[in-house]
């Protein structure tokens, strides 16, 4: 039996109080696709670091090839042949391909020999993996699709023979992730090793081999991929059952609540944001728009929200809205019964080093229970903080805590709970369950149902497909700020989403994947 | 044309001086930035080396121990904002601002101690000061119409250090753009956790780049005590380091446009000093106050977006800090 690619044995690492990583153990074997799965703090990303040398274990053991070694710093892991794509590109956005993938592996001190030599093992290497991007391209002109190639090539050129992507496919479409799962496969027929972590459990199912699930900074459970299900992948995650699907009733929608006839924004370059759109949500109804990001689903919210004016007609239960005028800001826009969750919510939903009590009353400040004459009444708001934490299952439910001591599911649900307790007849809300642990979106989920049930409109925009077809009644598409189709969830799947989402209608010819990331990268390259 | 005026030779030939310890100070300020790291310090390390540079001149008659006290000086001054704002992580405004009161203050505090004479150095003299270099050919060329009394006038005559500015000009550059380290110190600028994942140390890099920071203002505070004038005044940096930061700006953190840039400043405080040159290409009288302030009129209309976008260095002004 050969010795595994990498085995980490007994790897424990404390934060202060926190144990983000305790007693954990691994065997990944070389030439395989091995998944890390697991909720956002569960310890993937510490442990992922101390392979990466920015962090050293408080104790433990790593093995490469069978042999000890110590990574004391990322230097350390790039000699031992680890390689890692991280969530957030780590590029120089106004450095061409080139200088990114030399910086820190350059030969010699001129620059020269080694842009000659790189840009010769670049062709190479495009050759070998099927790796196509321009050496002398600018990274910020690039999509975010290539740029995570430019990633993985800076692994390979500097010799990685054990490949982690950290949540690879966050940035990405269905047709880019597709892409990048087939580059993937072709890296593990090279014999290159590849740890996959992410949240998507259909992500897992689809690509790995084998798969480790991480709860609580433990490692819970490893198993072959082909032997186990998204279910019990869930249940081991969350240490409960969890239901996948949303569970909700056909939607009985009633009477118009907003209707949007030829909205048009203006960024202030002067691009053109919002080409026309026209939309249209009914009481008791999730309307759901899908798109990739930055293609005008989040000026949409803005407008609709109040903190972005635009030209075009909206109506909320027949009264026009203002767009531009005195009546355009937030404070307006609740007054009429819209609440709006933020698609940001550590930026424009909350304010970090706030307390939870302070949050609550963001935007609803001027509410008659929170005033005491001229004064706030900051036991009020406490106390009426503490009813809604709890009605909300935040936990810990302590109106006292700052935004920044919340999980991001608590988080979420403190904003949740400031915007569906004031009984909206319309709620705004984006990304609903970003960061999210897999528990607390099933919770949000439910609340955002409910919420329809009691014949509220809903407009949801998400970039995540799953929750787009799972949520919504009907789904829109948008695509370079135009609306390119609606369909019923029941009619229409993630492929067909996926190529609305790169503006191609005639969706039933086949398109290549070359066909939708081109068409992707115009769309950002106007946008942006 | 009485216009022509204002750009005589000997308005030329002061440009040129003035302009040196700006350019000096600007490229101090384009290595220190181009790096992530805010130098608003470039006033005081350049107080400072004027005083040292002058006292340590005065004291031993020999300007080159003059300089290497000056860049001494300055340095020092690099290491604590270095210290302050890479090692500690703390705010590199305050720290810089903290500089320059400290060597506002110090100088003339120990100018007085070591000298008794009011806050300054004594006069230098002989070798105390760098002398004006006269460059080859020039009696040769003098004679050749409009190319002869250039050369002979406006290029020669000056002392080393001008040279020496010059000549950092494409050094920068080259630097920069077509070595290893420039690439690198480029890159710990605009996203340090590329540098920091690729195995570089950002520490390493950006106190390499502090210090060149330190050495090129040292140059500029020696020149100023023991070139252009012979000894250290109080105050006499006289705001050139915030010029310096304003033409950084206006030269978008370039090496090569740093250089028109600071010609410029210079120029602007050239004429400043000739009013009745102003007076009789223009035929009325300017206000000499009009004329100082000029340089921070321009740097204003400047940063209104008169040259386009200026995009400092997106990591500028952030400690780097390693994310989980």
């Amino acid at each position: 039996m050969t010795a595994p690619a990498i085995e980490l044995k007994g790897i424990s690492k404390a934060f202060g109080p926190v144990q983000a990583n305790k007693d954990i153990s691994i065997r990944v074997k070389p030439g395989t696709i091995h998944g890390i799965i697991g909720e956002n703090g569960a310890g993937k990303s510490t442990l992922m670091s101390i392979l990466y040398g920015f962090y050293k274990a408080d104790a433990g053991e790593i093995f490469i090839k069978g042999d000890k070694t110590e990574i004391p710093d990322s230097q350390a892991a790039i000699a031992a042949g680890i390689g890692m794509v991280f969530q957030h590109f780590k590029l120089v956005e106004n450095f061409t391909v080139l200088e990114n993938i030399i910086l820190g592996a350059e030969d010699g001190g001129l620059l020269k020999q080694s842009l000659s030599k790189a840009r010769k093992t670049l062709i190479e290497l495009e050759k070998e993996y099927g790796l196509n991007v321009d050496p002398d391209a600018v990274i910020q002109d690039l999509g975010v699709g290539m740029q995570q190639r430019v990633e993985i090539l800076k692994a390979l050129y500097r010799q990685a023979n054990i490949l982690i992507l950290d949540e690879p496919t966050g940035v990405l479409t269905p047709a880019e992730a597709d892409q990048l799962f087939r580059i993937l496969e072709r890296l593990k027929e090279e014999g290159k090793t590849i740890i996959l972590i992410t949240h998507k459990l259909r992500e897992i199912m689809d690509i790995t081999d084998t798969v480790s699930v991480m709860r609580r900074g433990e490692m819970t459970a490893t198993v072959r991929t082909p032997d186990t299900s998204p279910e019990e992948l869930a249940e081991l995650m969350v240490g409960r059952k969890v239901l996948l699907r949303v569970d909700k009733a056909p939607a009985k929608p009633g009477d118009t609540i907003l209707d949007i006839k030829g909205l048009q924004v203006k960024d202030d370059k002067g691009v053109e944001r919002l080409k026309g759109i026209d939309l249209h949500v009914r009481a008791g109804e999730i309307l759901g728009v899908a798109g990739v990001a930055g293609n005008g689903q989040s000026e949409l919210l803005e407008v609709l929200g109040g903190t972005m004016t635009a030209a075009g007609d909206v109506t909320l239960s027949g009264e026009p809205v203002d767009l531009t005028g005195k009546h355009s800001d937030g404070q307006s826009r609740r007054k009429r019964g819209i609440a709006h969750v933020p698609e940001d919510r550590q930026r424009q939903g909350l304010i970090m080093d706030f307390a939870a009590w302070e949050n609550t009353a963001f935007g609803y400040h001027h509410d008659i229970n929170y005033q005491r004459g001229v004064l706030m009444n900051n036991a009020a708001i406490r106390i009426d903080t503490a009813a809604k934490m709890e009605r909300f299952d935040v936990r810990p439910p302590n109106p006292n805590l700052a935004a920044k001591n919340f999980s991001g599911g608590n988080q979420q649900k403190v904003v949740l709970a400031r915007e569906i307790e004031r009984n909206p007849d319309l709620l705004l809300i984006g990304q609903p369950t970003r960061g999210v642990d897999i528990g607390a979106i099933e919770f949000i989920h439910q609340q955002i149902v409910a919420l329809r049930d009691q014949g509220k409109a809903i407009l949801l925009i998400s970039v995540e497909l799953d929750e787009i077809l799972g949520l919504s009644d009907r789904i829109a598409v948008m695509f370079d700020g135009q609306i390119m189709g609606e369909r019923l969830p029941s009619e229409t799947n993630e492929k067909e989403l996926g190529l609305l989402m790169a503006g191609i209608t005639d969706t039933d010819k086949p398109h290549s994947a070359e066909e939708v990331a081109q068409n992707l990268a115009h769309s950002h390259g106007e946008v942006r | 044309m009485e216009l022509l005026s204002l750009f005589d030779l000997a308005v030329l030939d002061s440009t040129i001086r003035l302009a040196t310890p700006l350019l000096l100070a600007c490229l101090a300020g384009l290595f220190s930035e181009r790096a992530g790291i805010f130098d608003i310090g470039l006033e005081g390390k350049m107080l400072a080396a004027a005083f040292f540079s002058a006292a340590v001149a005065a004291v031993t008659q020999s300007v080159w121990l003059g300089l290497a006290a000056g860049i001494a000086a300055a340095m020092a001054l690099s290491a604590v904002h270095g210290l302050a704002s890479i090692t500690f992580k703390g705010n590199q405004l305050i720290s810089g601002v903290a500089i320059n009161f400290l060597a506002a203050g110090m100088t003339v505090l120990i100018a007085q101690d070591w000298f008794q004479q009011g806050g300054r150095t004594p006069s230098l003299i002989g070798g105390g000061r760098f002398p004006p270099i006269t460059l080859p050919f020039v009696d040769a060329v003098r004679g050749i119409p409009f190319i002869g009394p250039i050369y002979a006038e406006l290029i020669s005559g000056h002392s080393i250090l001008v040279y020496v500015a010059v000549l950092a000009v494409p050094g920068t550059w080259w630097i920069l753009f077509r070595t290893r380290f420039g690439l690198r110190l480029r890159a710990v600028g605009e996203n340090p956790a590329a540098v920091d994942t690729a195995g570089v140390s950002v520490v390493g890099l950006r106190f390499a780049a502090v210090a060149i920071c330190g050495v090129l203002c040292g140059i500029a505070g020696a020149y100023l005590a023991t070139a252009l004038q012979a000894g250290f005044v109080k105050d006499m940096t006289a705001g050139r380091g915030f010029i310096a930061l304003a033409a950084l700006i206006f030269a978008k953190w370039r090496p090569w446009q740093a250089l028109w840039a600071t010609l410029l400043f210079g120029y602007l405080q050239a004429i400043a000093l000739r009013p009745d040159i102003i007076e009789r290409a223009l035929g009325f009288t300017v206000q000499v106050q009009l004329l100082d302030a000029m340089p921070y009129i321009l740097t204003v209309v400047i940063l209104a977006g008169f040259v386009g976008k200026a995009i400092p260095p997106r990591a500028g002004g952030e400690p780097y800090v390693k994310e989980r």
